[in-house]
C-alpha cells in the first residue's frame, strides 16, 4: 500500500506466489490460489496414503489364500482405502484444487466471495484427515466406507466413531467450498460475463455445488446419528430397538449417490476445457453441455435406490429407481456426444491434457455404460456386490475423475505455478496411466461377472480367479508407477521447467489474460467480457513472453459477437 | 497487498477487497446465506424424514409417548420464539433506519426471550423428562406409568427423535443468543462493520428466523399427535 517509488517496479512483478514468503502468509492466507495450494498439497499426501491400502488390498488378493493380511486388517485396509480416497481425495480434488484456483479467475473476479470461509474450509478439511488417520492409527475401521448399520452402529469394534467424525468434517468442508462457489458465481461475474458465456467449467462447478449444498447436510446428519447410536444405545437405525436399519441405507445413499457425480462433475468441465482448447474449436453444442451439467446435477439426487435393489426394497420402487437410473445415461451421453463432435475437424493438438482428456472418453464411456448393467434390477441381482461393481466404479472415479484432475492439472500448471511442466515425458506418463489403469480393471470386470465378490480376502473356493486378480495387480503396480511420476516431474519443474507465457496454449477464457502466475488479486483492473469463452479464432499467438493474446479489433466490438 | 491501487484506498472500509463495491457485496452475502439456509433445511431434513418414518410405523403409540411431554410448556415456548422473531425484525427495521438504541434494545429482547426459551426447555421440560426415566437409554420405561401405555421400543425411538430434533434445534438457538448477542453489542459500540449498513443484522436475522420456523414445525410434531 505505501509503496514508495523504487520499489514500485518491484511490486509490480510481485505474484500471489512471491507476494509473502513466511509460513503465516500461507497458513492464514485469504487468497483463494494459496488454498488452492494448500489443498494441491494435503490431497495429494492424503491420495498417497489411500494408494498405500489400495497397494495392500491388491498384495492380498494375489493368492486365493491370503497370505499377506489377516481377514479383520484386510477389512480395515480397504475400509481405510474407501474413506481416504473417497473424503479426503475424490470430493475435494477437482472443486477445492483446480475450482478453487481457477473458477474466481475465469469469473473475472478477485477472489471468491468468502476468502475466510474458504481457509476455515480447507483448516477443516485437514482436522478431518487427521482425524481419520488418527482413527486408522489407533484401531481402524472394518465396516467398508459406508458405514452400513446395525454392523457400524452395533457390532464392530473399531474407531468408528472417530472416522465418522472425519467424514462430518470433511462434509462441513465441503459445503464451505460449495457455499462459497454458489455465491462467487452468482454474483462476482464480471461486467458482461453472462451465464452463458461462463466457461463450461464454471458451470460444473455451479452443478457440483448444488449437489454439494443439498446433499451433505444429509449425510452429515445421518452419520450424526450413527455416532450417537454408538455412544448411546438409542435406536434409530437398530432394529431390535424398533429401529429401521434400511432407513440408513436410504439416508446415506441419498447422499453418497450425489457425491457420486460431486466427483464427477468437476472432471466433466475439465475435460469440456480441455477437448475446446486443444481441438482449438468452440465446443459443440455449448448450451447442451451446460445443462446436461445441471441436469445430472438434478437426476443425480432421484436415483439412490438402485444401490439397494437387493436390501428389501420393494419391486415397483425399485423399477422406478431403475428407469431414472437410466436416464441419468442421456446427459452423460450428450456431453460424451458434444466432446465427440468438438474433436469432429478439429485442430487438434495431441498435449498431455490432451490425452487426459481423450483417455477420460474412452474409460468413462466404458465406466458409463457399465453402469446401466447395474441400474438395471435383473443383471444387478447376479452383479450385486461383485468385482463387477468395484470395476465399475473405478471406471468412473479413477479413470473419470483422477484422469480429469491429472489433465487438469497439466493444463492450468503452467498459470498455477509459471512454468511449464516437462511434455515429452508427461505425454509417455498420461498414456501409462490409461494402460495401467486398464490392466487394473479391466479384469475386475470379467472376474466380478464369474463371481467374485467384493470385499472378500479368501478365494479358496475359485482358484481360476487368481489369473485375474494377478493382472490387476500388475496393473496397479504400473499405474502406481504412473501416479507417482508426476509428482516428481511436476515437482522437478518448479524449480528446472521451462517459464511459461501468460497464454501458453492459446485458450481463451479470462484465466490467461492475465499473468502466470497471476497476482495476489488476479486482474489489475477487472475485465469486461464481451465475447464467449471459446472464441479461439480471436486469440492470437503475441511473442514468447506472453504467448498468445486476444485480437483487439474483433474482440472490442461487442456487435459482431453477439451472432453466435 | 500487491495489486492495491489508489481506488482501494478511496473504498469504505467495510467493503471487502474482493467486491467492486457495497451492494455486490451486501447480495452476495445475501445469496450465500440463503445457501447455507438450504444446507440447514437438508440438515433438519434428514431428522425430519426419520421421524416421519417412525410415526407412520407406530402412530398409536407416538399418540401416547407424546401425552409425556408438556404441551402448555411447548406452547409457551412457541409464543417466545414467535416473539423473538417479531422483535427480531423490528431489529433489522430500526437497522435500516440506524437508530442504534432500538436496533440494540430488540436484539437484547430476542436474546431475553431465547434465552428464557432455553430456560424452559433445560430447567421444566427435561429435567422431567430425567426424573420420569423417559430419556433413552438402560433405565428408560422403568417407570411406565409415564409412557401412557405407548410400548417402551417405540416410546423409545419417540422420545430418541424428540431428544435428537429438539436438541439439534436447542444447539442452533444458543448458537443464535452468542450471535445475536455479539450483534447486539457491536451496534452498542457502533462498530463499523455492522452499523455501515443493515445487511450483517439482515443475516443474523434470517438466520433466527429459521431457527424459529424448525420449531413451528417441530412443536405440532411432538406435543399436539392427532389420536
Amino acid at each position: 500500500m505505501s509503496a514508495t517509488t523504487e520499489n514500485l517496479q518491484e511490486e509490480e512483478e510481485l505474484n500471489y506466489l512471491t507476494n509473502g514468503k513466511t509460513l503465516k502468509s500461507w497458513l492464514l492466507t485469504g487468497d483463494h490460489k494459496r488454498i488452492a495450494i494448500l489443498y494441491l498439497i494435503s490431497t495429494a499426501i492424503f491420495f498417497m496414503i489411500g494408494g498405500i491400502f489400495a497397494s495392500l488390498v491388491r498384495l492380498e488378493l494375489t493368492s486365493p489364500t491370503g497370505v499377506l493380511l489377516e481377514t479383520e486388517t484386510y477389512n480395515k485396509a480397504f475400509s481405510a482405502h474407501g474413506i481416504v480416497m473417497i473424503f479426503l481425495f475424490l470430493i475435494p480434488s477437482i472443486p477445492a484444487v483446480l475450482g478453487n484456483f481457477v473458477l474466481p479467475i475465469m469469473l473475472g473476479a478477485r477472489d471468491l466471495a468468502f476468502p475466510r470461509l474458504n481457509l476455515l474450509s480447507w483448516y477443516f478439511y485437514m482436522a478431518a484427515g487427521i482425524i481419520v488417520l488418527w482413527a486408522i492409527c489407533i484401531g481402524g475401521v472394518d465396516t467398508g466406507w459406508t458405514f452400513y448399520t446395525p454392523l457400524s452402529t452395533t457390532y464392530s469394534h473399531g474407531a468408528i466413531s472417530l472416522a465418522i467424525m472425519g467424514a462430518f468434517l470433511a462434509g462441513f468442508s465441503s459445503i464451505f467450498t460449495g457455499i462459497n462457489f454458489i455465491a462467487t458465481i452468482h454474483k462476482m461475474r464480471a461486467p458482461g460475463m453472462t451465464w452463458f458465456r461462463m466457461p463450461l467449467f464454471a458451470w460444473a462447478m455451479y452443478g457440483t455445488s448444488v449437489v454439494i449444498v443439498l446433499g451433505t447436510p444429509v449425510i452429515a446428519i445421518t452419520l450424526g446419528l450413527v455416532m450417537v447410536e454408538r455412544w448411546t444405545g438409542i435406536g434409530i437405525f437398530s432394529p431390535e430397538l424398533g429401529g429401521d436399519p434400511v432407513l440408513f441405507q436410504h439416508m446415506f445413499w441419498f447422499y453418497s449417490h450425489p457425491a457420486v457425480y460431486i466427483m464427477i462433475l468437476p472432471a466433466f468441465g475439465v475435460i469440456s476445457e480441455l477437448i475446446a482448447n486443444f481441438s482449438r474449436k468452440r465446443i459443440f453444442g455449448y448450451h447442451f453441455v451446460a445443462f446436461s451439467t445441471l441436469a445430472i446435477a438434478g437426476l443425480g439426487f432421484l436415483v439412490w435406490g438402485h444401490h439397494m435393489f437387493v436390501s428389501s426394497q420393494s419391486m415397483y420402487e425399485g423399477i422406478v429407481f431403475s428407469l431414472i437410473s437410466f436416464l441419468v445415461a442421456v446427459p452423460s451421453a450428450i456431453k460424451i456426444f458434444n466432446w465427440t463432435a468438438t474433436i469432429y475437424k478439429g485442430n487438434v493438438r495431441m498435449h498431455t491434457p490432451m490425452i487426459y482428456a481423450l483417455s477420460f472418453m474412452m474409460l468413462f464411456t466404458i465406466g458409463g455404460l457399465t453402469g446401466l448393467f447395474l441400474a438395471s434390477m435383473g443383471t444387478d441381482v447376479h452383479l450385486t456386490a461383485t468385482y463387477f461393481v468395484v470395476a465399475h466404479f473405478h471406471y468412473v472415479m479413477v479413470g473419470g475423475a483422477i484422469t480429469g484432475f491429472l489433465g487438469g492439472l497439466h493444463y492450468w500448471w503452467p498459470k498455477m505455478t509459471g512454468r511449464m511442466y516437462p511434455e515429452g515425458i508427461a505425454r509417455i506418463n498420461a498414456v501409462l496411466v490409461f494402460i495401467g489403469f486398464t490392466a487394473t480393471f479391466l479384469p475386475q470386470f470379467i472376474v466380478g461377472f464369474l463371481g467374485m465378490p467384493r470385499r472378500y480376502h479368501y478365494y479358496y473356493f475359485a482358484p481360476e480367479f487368481q489369473i485375474y486378480h494377478i493382472l490387476s495387480t500388475m496393473g496397479a503396480s504400473i499405474l502406481a508407477i504412473a501416479f507417482f511420476t508426476p509428482a516428481t516431474y511436476l515437482i522437478w519443474s518448479l524449480f528446472k521447467g521451462e517459464k511459461a507465457s501468460a497464454n501458453p496454449w492459446g485458450a481463451h477464457g479470462l484465466e490467461w489474460q492475465t499473468a502466470s502466475p497471476p497476482d495476489s488479486h488476479n486482474f489489475h483492473h477487472i475485465p469486461i467480457v464481451t465475447d464467449e469463452v471459446y472464441d479461439f479464432p480471436g486469440v492470437e499467438y503475441a511473442h514468447p513472453s506472453h504467448g498468445h493474446k486476444k485480437k483487439k479489433s474483433k474482440s472490442d466490438d461487442p456487435a459482431t459477437k453477439e451472432q453466435h | 497487498m500487491a495489486s492495491a491501487h489508489a481506488e482501494v484506498e478511496n473504498f469504505p472500509v467495510h467493503v471487502h477487497v474482493q467486491f467492486e463495491d457495497i451492494e455486490q457485496q451486501n447480495e452476495t452475502y445475501l445469496v450465500g446465506m440463503w445457501a447455507f439456509m438450504v444446507t440447514e433445511v437438508m440438515f433438519f431434513g434428514a431428522l425430519f424424514l426419520a421421524y416421519i418414518l417412525y410415526r407412520w410405523h407406530y402412530q398409536p403409540d407416538f399418540y401416547m409417548a407424546h401425552k409425556g411431554l408438556d404441551w402448555k410448556a411447548g406452547a409457551v415456548n412457541t409464543t417466545l420464539l414467535l416473539l423473538s422473531s417479531f422483535t427480531m425484525v423490528l431489529g433489522v427495521h430500526f437497522a435500516q433506519l440506524r437508530k442504534h438504541k432500538l436496533v440494540v434494545a430488540n436484539l437484547a429482547a430476542t436474546c431475553l426471550l431465547a434465552t428464557g426459551f432455553l430456560l424452559i426447555k433445560f430447567l421444566l421440560e427435561w429435567p422431567a423428562k430425567f426424573s420420569h426415566h423417559l430419556v433413552p437409554g438402560y433405565s428408560f420405561g422403568t417407570h411406565p406409568e409415564y409412557l401412557y401405555g405407548a410400548s417402551p421400543r417405540s416410546g423409545e425411538l419417540f422420545y430418541s427423535l424428540y431428544f435428537l430434533m429438539t436438541g439439534l434445534h436447542a444447539i442452533h438457538i444458543i448458537i443464535g443468543i452468542i450471535i445475536i448477542g455479539a450483534l447486539a453489542w457491536m451496534w452498542q459500540r457502533n462498530d463499523k462493520i455492522v452499523s455501515e449498513d443493515y445487511i450483517p443484522t439482515e443475516l443474523v436475522g434470517l438466520y433466527w428466523h429459521f431457527v424459529d420456523l424448525v420449531w413451528i414445525f417441530l412443536f405440532p410434531l411432538f406435543y399436539l399427535i392427532p389420536q
